[in-house]
């Protein structure tokens, strides 16, 4: 196997970044998702003419996530240093990683979470209204759960982004699977290291695509799915 | 109310004006509410949008009584649908006011108004199902909205599902189900607050005309069953003929017609309603009889008289009269019946040859059997042979 041809030492390198990355990308992705549905609904919800009909607000909220948007992962990490010693009081390691990477990721999952949900026919809207749903019940009964293989498609794009940003997450000693390709593979002339490192993201990438698009699937019940004969 | 008129010579173009004797007062009760309760009365409508040119409602007046179908018949854009959605305040009228059940919806917001909605049900053109819900779980969703208790939910949805005939369908996804069953799971979740009035916005225009039969048999079986009253928004002539008690039409925001659907089949007043009428019931005279017709009566034309047949008057020989007593020619055209709310509507097309002076005579011998006598034009006598029956 892969790590059979690489010196012992290195393996351990190889797992002990594994395990950063795995915890900077699950628990960024955690929380984007905490942050980023909620910032989706506002978004959708607050439009004109929506359920909660907020054009000001709706525009404050969406500039904000355009400028977190458009600003370089690798400046935003660093010009929100004082912001990530104020949650995880250091500005060095995997846990200082999270911070930056969950602020870079959450505006992109809420843009993702919020076009899935402006494809919501807005007759099903209506009839929830006539019903005499509150606006809160709207979004838990017939917003989110009408738009849940578009989330989830968004949730596994979100992840494979956070996979990708993780790697500079060395530049604030964030460690990882890409701080190791660059420093060993990159820096210390260790080619193999960088190409195990690829293979190993390469895998994760896939694994994550397929289990996602398989999520999406079992979501969805908008097209007739032929049922299994028992 | 609409009478049997005496003679009413009038144009063949429809689309003319009628006098203003002729069209008379649109009667928001349709003047036959007064014998029950009433279930919706919209006062003095009026909705317009900044953006638009004119009023999508104008001074709609309009009063539904408890255990009716009334239908709301209108082209596209009439106003139906934005007059259907003031009725749940979904639409925020720009004044008058709307009262469903004694309770005044206008007047209503926030908690009260969503509790008044529950008292009334709506269902939809493209049936609006969560595609995320089984059968079961959309029907559900009213009932969640209320609040009801899981227990009692689980109670309530079978019967919903057996009055619309969908039991062994409760697990199915809408995805699975045909237009019509779809529109059965809208009519089930519609009903699952027991509302007081059932709201149909075009509910079976997405439909084939078999289905549709079976949603509106549907509907008028739980109109019986429930006594639930419904308001049949609709662009299709057929849906009021085969259910709706009364109709009322609207064109460009305003209802230029209400009342009981056989007197408006049988009389209508307006051009709208009489080209609505005339997809079903044969109002149209064949081209070749209508190239002949003359508006007014000349030397050489014969009146060409339409006769209305409505209940009892159709067992009496009213041919048979009119040749032995007025001594008329008569040559008849065309003659239909149709059924419009269970009775029967003949309408008799003839041209009266040798009728000369004794038209008015005719016309007032057909108003004292109750019958609808009306001149619709004149028609030339052909110099050809094989019309000369007409006249001699």
């Amino acid at each position: 196997m892969l790590f059979d041809l690489l010196p012992p030492a290195l393996a351990g390198l190889i797992l002990e970044s594994l395990k950063q990355t795995a915890t900077m990308v699950v628990v960024a992705a955690l929380l984007s998702t905490l942050i980023g549905l909620p910032l989706g609904i506002l978004l959708v919800a607050t439009e004109p003419g929506h359920i909660l009909e907020r054009p000001v607000f709706n525009r404050v909220i969406g500039t904000v996530v355009n400028l977190v948007r458009s600003t370089p992962f690798i400046i935003l990490m660093v010009a929100i240093i004082p912001f990530t010693r104020l949650i995880v009081g250091t500005t060095v390691g995997t846990w200082a990683a999270v911070v930056p990477l969950t602020v870079a990721i959450t505006p992109l999952f809420a843009r993702l979470a919020e076009a899935a949900m402006r494809e919501v026919d807005r007759g099903l809207i209506e009839a929830a209204e006539s019903m005499g749903a509150t606006p809160f019940q709207i979004i838990a009964k017939v917003l989110v759960p009408e738009a849940l293989p578009g989330i989830v498609a968004g949730q596994t794009v979100t992840l494979v982004s956070l996979i990708g940003y993780s790697a500079m997450a060395g530049t604030v000693g964030g460690g990882g699977l890409g701080d190791l390709g660059i420093r060993f593979g990159y820096q210390r002339f260790m080619p193999e290291v960088m190409l195990a490192v690829v293979v190993i993201l390469v895998v994760i990438v896939q694994s994550v695509q397929v289990l996602g698009d398989w999520a999406a699937r079992a979501v969805n019940h908008r097209i007739a799915r032929r049922r299994k004969l028992a | 109310m609409v009478s049997p008129v005496t003679a009413l010579p009038q144009s063949l173009d429809f689309k003319q004006p009628l006098t203003p004797a002729v069209q008379g007062e649109i009667e928001p009760d349709g003047g036959n509410a007064a014998a029950g309760r009433v279930a919706v009365r919209i006062e003095n409508l009026t909705k317009a949008y900044e953006s638009a040119a004119g009023p999508v409602l104008d001074d709609v007046s309009l009063t539904i009584g408890e255990g009716h179908i009334h239908g709301i018949i209108g082209r596209s854009g009439a106003g139906k649908s934005t007059l259907v959605r003031c009725l749940n305040k979904l639409v925020t009228p720009t004044s008058g006011r709307v009262i469903v059940s004694d309770r005044e919806i206008t007047s209503l917001d926030g908690a009260a108004l969503r509790a008044a909605r529950r008292d009334i049900g709506m269902i939809f053109q493209h049936f609006n199902l969560l595609s995320s819900r089984t059968v079961a779980g959309n029907v559900a969703l009213p009932l969640e909205v209320a609040g009801v208790s899981k227990a009692d939910i689980r109670r309530r949805i079978p019967p919903l599902l057996e009055l619309v005939g969908l039991t062994s369908k409760a697990d199915a996804y809408p995805s699975e189900l045909s237009g019509g069953q779809k529109q059965r799971v809208g009519i089930a979740r519609a009903l699952a607050l027991d509302p007081k009035v059932l709201l149909s916005d075009e509910a079976t225009s997405a439909l084939d005309p078999e289905t549709t039969e079976q949603i509106l048999h549907l509907l008028k079986d739980i109109n019986r069953r429930l006594g639930l009253t419904i308001l049949l928004i609709t662009h299709e002539m057929e849906v009021v003929r085969a259910i709706a008690s009364h109709v009322a039409v609207l064109e460009h925001g305003k209802l230029i017609e209400n009342g009981p659907t056989f007197d408006v089949f049988a009389f209508p007043k307006s051009p709208v309603a009489r080209s609505f009428l005339s997809s079903i019931v044969a109002h149209d005279l064949p081209p070749e009889i209508a190239g002949r017709l003359l508006p007014e009566a000349h030397g050489d034309t014969d009146p060409v008289l339409r006769i209305v047949f409505t209940g009892d008057a159709a067992h009496d020989p009213v041919i048979a009269t009119l040749v032995e007593r007025f001594r008329i020619r008569p040559n008849i055209l065309h003659g239909r019946i149709d059924y419009i709310d269970g009775k029967p509507l003949g309408v008799l097309t003839l041209i009266a040859g040798g009728l000369g002076e004794r038209l008015p005579d005719v016309l007032s011998y057909l108003s004292s059997l109750r019958l609808f006598g009306e001149v619709i034009g004149h028609a030339v006598r052909p110099a050809a042979p094989g019309a000369r029956r007409a006249h001699s």
